[in-house]
């Protein structure tokens, strides 16, 4: 099988404080292979923006990686010195966070933040390089972007600075874009026109995508695979049609038959009793037990690792386990 | 009694956005106003829950807040159980606060954080002087019960909860007028979704078992779906459809509500075919002329951008869309 272009193993990070360390991530691993977009779901809390951030090497101190490793195409970047880790992020890395103002200098022309990330990442001359600006901010649907290249964000609605966000994000032509919730500040009816213009211009220069949110809808429209990350930990990934209409692990059926939608009228919702433990109080054995309706003794003692299911996908769930303990009604 | 609880009509809020005096002096720059809310009307009937839906800033907010009595209207009028709500009266409005709640998007920002989570559900009991005594905190105890919490949480305080349970405290503290109506701004926005089910399961059940009528305002259309039985769309400040809630969705009539419900992305994977969604809200301050949404709108007309549509009667409710009425035949003049 060809070799993954991220890989993620065992993932560890903390947080030390003054009550001892808090394991915010705890042992994560997944891969994103070539061209593929990976969802990453979870509710809030669960460490979807750590992931993204441990993978750049942005996570903000005390926080660290305290275990695992992390792949890119066959480069380790966990343990790179931090000159060497920012040349690959904006390079090889591209990233979209939810307010597009974290992304742009307010004091800066977007002409001129365009053509000093091209300029830093890539051999050309700077006419070259304002042309290239030019033509990626007429494909991420920016009107008159010869003209407009030369405004400042804030004269940019929302929905256009999220484009421009994407356009810098895509200037050094990177290989993998992480996008942490990039729709989540923005209006339902240009939600959808970003996702579109993210999914297609990724596509078309082969870049992979890990795409962070926690709207299952825009996964579903977008995603090849999903992760599901509960309290730190995955707890199920594979394709996102499997995930969707036969999830597997407990919590996903859960999560999954909570969402109201359009076409399916429920007179009720399922509920999953309780919430997301805090970092403090992660139970003993599988972090989901307490919430959990087929919970069985082992449950309460032994963490479940991840289990090859059919396809691609895999599930931390003890009912997958061939050894099954029966359950206790 | 009638089956009529809420009637709005003409109702319209303008703000005064203008600079500072001296600034607009020095700029000559005339006083500008952002029309929040626009000739909306609508009724709602006892026992329903009608929802409204828009984006951001289409005027959810502001219509909840004249409807609860926060908000003076600039013109139009709300009746209550057939009375007009007199905003100069506060004995009238005193009246009629005990017999609707209101309850808000954040609930951390809604719960006073210096007062325990007792005294906060108690402040309306006491208010209206409906109970005395320790009767006050037995209802107290009664209320957090009802909403899924446990007596003993009356001495905390709400930081002490997490999202969902400060939400469930807004709830029990609205509750404790025995109101016959709640304003619900938003009530699952700040939620993760498996919480949401939680407050939104919550909700049907109170309001079979008190038969309450709910205004619910969401941005989420699935969660309007899945809530109301009647659902008005609101597009920079007016009200552009009203359709039952079961065909709103199946039969959109306004380009406009065609256009929100292609843009939701779809969980059920059928891969439907949409119309690719186009442009941005305007700039309140200078609405599109005629009607406000030609700018974006794929059947735009000539007498689009000169005249508002006026809302006329559908198969499943009513829009306002120039689409509805046949062009008024113009007789051929000579010249
Ligand atoms: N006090 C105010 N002064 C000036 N403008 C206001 C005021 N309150 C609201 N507005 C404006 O009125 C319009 C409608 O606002 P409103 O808060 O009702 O929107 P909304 O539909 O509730 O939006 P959201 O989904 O963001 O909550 C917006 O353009 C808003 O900026
Ligand atoms: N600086 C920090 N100090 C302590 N805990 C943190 C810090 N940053 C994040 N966390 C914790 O790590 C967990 C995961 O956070 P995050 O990745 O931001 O969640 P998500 O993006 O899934 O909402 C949360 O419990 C959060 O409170
Ligand atoms: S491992 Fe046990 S407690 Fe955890 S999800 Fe599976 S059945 Fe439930
Ligand atoms: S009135 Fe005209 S512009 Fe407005 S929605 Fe109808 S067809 Fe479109
Ligand atoms: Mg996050
Ligand atoms: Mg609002």
């Amino acid at each position: 099988m060809a070799e993954p272009l991220l890989s993620v193993r065992d993932l560890v990070v903390e947080f030390p404080t003054r009550r001892g360390t808090l394991r915010a991530l705890d042992k994560v691993s997944f891969d994103i292979a070539e061209g593929e977009v990976l969802g990453m779901v979870g509710e809030s809390g669960a460490g979807k923006s750590l992931t993204g951030a441990a993978i750049i090497g942005l996570l903000e101190p005390p926080g660290r990686v305290a275990g695992g490793e992390i792949w890119l195409r066959g480069q380790r970047i966990d343990n790179l010195p931090r000159e060497a880790m920012r040349r690959i992020r904006g390079r090889r890395i591209g990233m979209v966070f939810q307010d597009p103002l974290t992304s742009l200098n307010p004091l800066y022309t977007v002409a001129q933040q365009l053509i000093e990330t091209i300029r830093t990442h890539m051999d050309v001359s700077d006419k070259e390089a304002r042309a290239r600006a030019v033509a990626l901010l007429d494909r991420v649907g920016i009107p008159a972007a010869a003209r407009r290249i030369d405004d400042y964000p804030h004269h940019f609605s929302g929905g256009m600075r999220q484009r421009v966000v994407i356009a810098l994000a895509l200037a050094a032509e990177p290989e993998l874009v992480i996008a942490d919730e990039p729709t989540t500040a923005l209006d339902v009816s240009v939600q959808a026109q970003i996702i579109d213009v993210l999914k297609e211009i990724c596509a078309e220069r082969g870049a992979s995508v890990m795409l962070i949110t926690h709207d299952m809808g825009v996964i579903a429209e977008t995603a090849d695979r999903v992760a599901v990350l509960y309290a730190g930990r995955l707890a199920e990934i594979g394709p996102v049609r499997d995930v969707i209409q036969a999830a597997e692990h407990p919590y996903t059926v859960g999560l999954m038959g909570s969402i109201p939608t359009l076409t399916q009228a429920a007179e009720r919702l399922t509920q999953i009793p309780g919430a997301m433990p805090r970092l403090n109080a992660i139970p003993q054995g599988c972090a989901f037990n307490p919430r959990c309706t087929r919970v069985m003794d082992r449950c309460r003692r032994d963490r479940p690792e991840l289990i090859a299911r059919s396809g691609a996908r895999h599930v931390a769930c003890w009912l997958y386990d061939s050894a099954k303990e029966t359950a206790n009604v | 009694m009638s089956d009529v609880l809420l009637t709005v009509s003409g109702l319209t809020r303008r703000f005064d956005v203008s600079k500072p005096l001296l600034n607009r002096v020095i700029e000559r720059e005339q006083k500008q106003f952002l029309t929040a809310t626009a000739d909306v009307n609508f009724e709602i009937r006892r026992g329903e829950t009608f929802a409204l839906v828009g984006e951001s800033g289409s005027g959810k907010s502001t219509i909840a807040k004249m409807i609860v009595g926060l908000l003076e209207p600039s013109a139009g009028e709300i009746r209550f159980d057939g009375k007009v709500m007199d905003f100069a009266s506060g004995a009238a409005m005193r009246q009629l606060r005990r017999r609707f709640q209101m309850i808000f998007q954040d609930p951390f920002a809604s719960l006073n954080p210096r007062w325990r989570v007792g005294d906060i559900i108690a402040e309306p009991i006491r208010t209206f002087g409906l109970l005395r005594g320790a009767a006050i905190s037995n209802e107290v105890g009664r209320l957090l019960e009802l909403v899924g919490l446990s007596r003993a949480d009356i001495e905390k305080f709400p930081h002490e909860f997490s999202g969902g349970q400060r939400q469930r405290i807004a709830i029990a503290r609205a509750l404790s007028s025995k109101p016959e109506f709640i304003v619900c701004d938003e009530p699952t926005s700040a939620l993760d979704v498996s919480v949401q089910a939680q407050i939104l399961n919550l909700m049907r059940d109170l309001q079979d078992e008190f038969g309450l009528t709910y205004l619910l305002i969401s941005h989420d259309l699935s969660v309007v779906r899945h809530m109301s039985n009647r659902i008005g769309v609101l597009y920079l400040g007016r009200l552009v459809e009203v359709a039952e809630a079961k065909r709103l969705f199946l039969e959109p009539q306004h380009p406009y509500t065609r256009m929100l419900l292609d843009a939701v992305p779809d969980l059920a994977l059928s891969g439907r075919r949409r119309t690719p969604v186009t442009g941005e809200i305007p700039n309140p301050i200078n609405p599109p002329s005629g009607c406000t949404f030609h700018p974006r709108c794929q059947h735009v007309m000539a007498r689009c951008r000169s005249d508002i549509p006026v809302s006329t009667a559908t198969a499943t409710g009513e829009a306002a869309c120039h689409l509805l009425v046949p062009e008024p035949i113009r007789e051929p003049q000579n010249s």
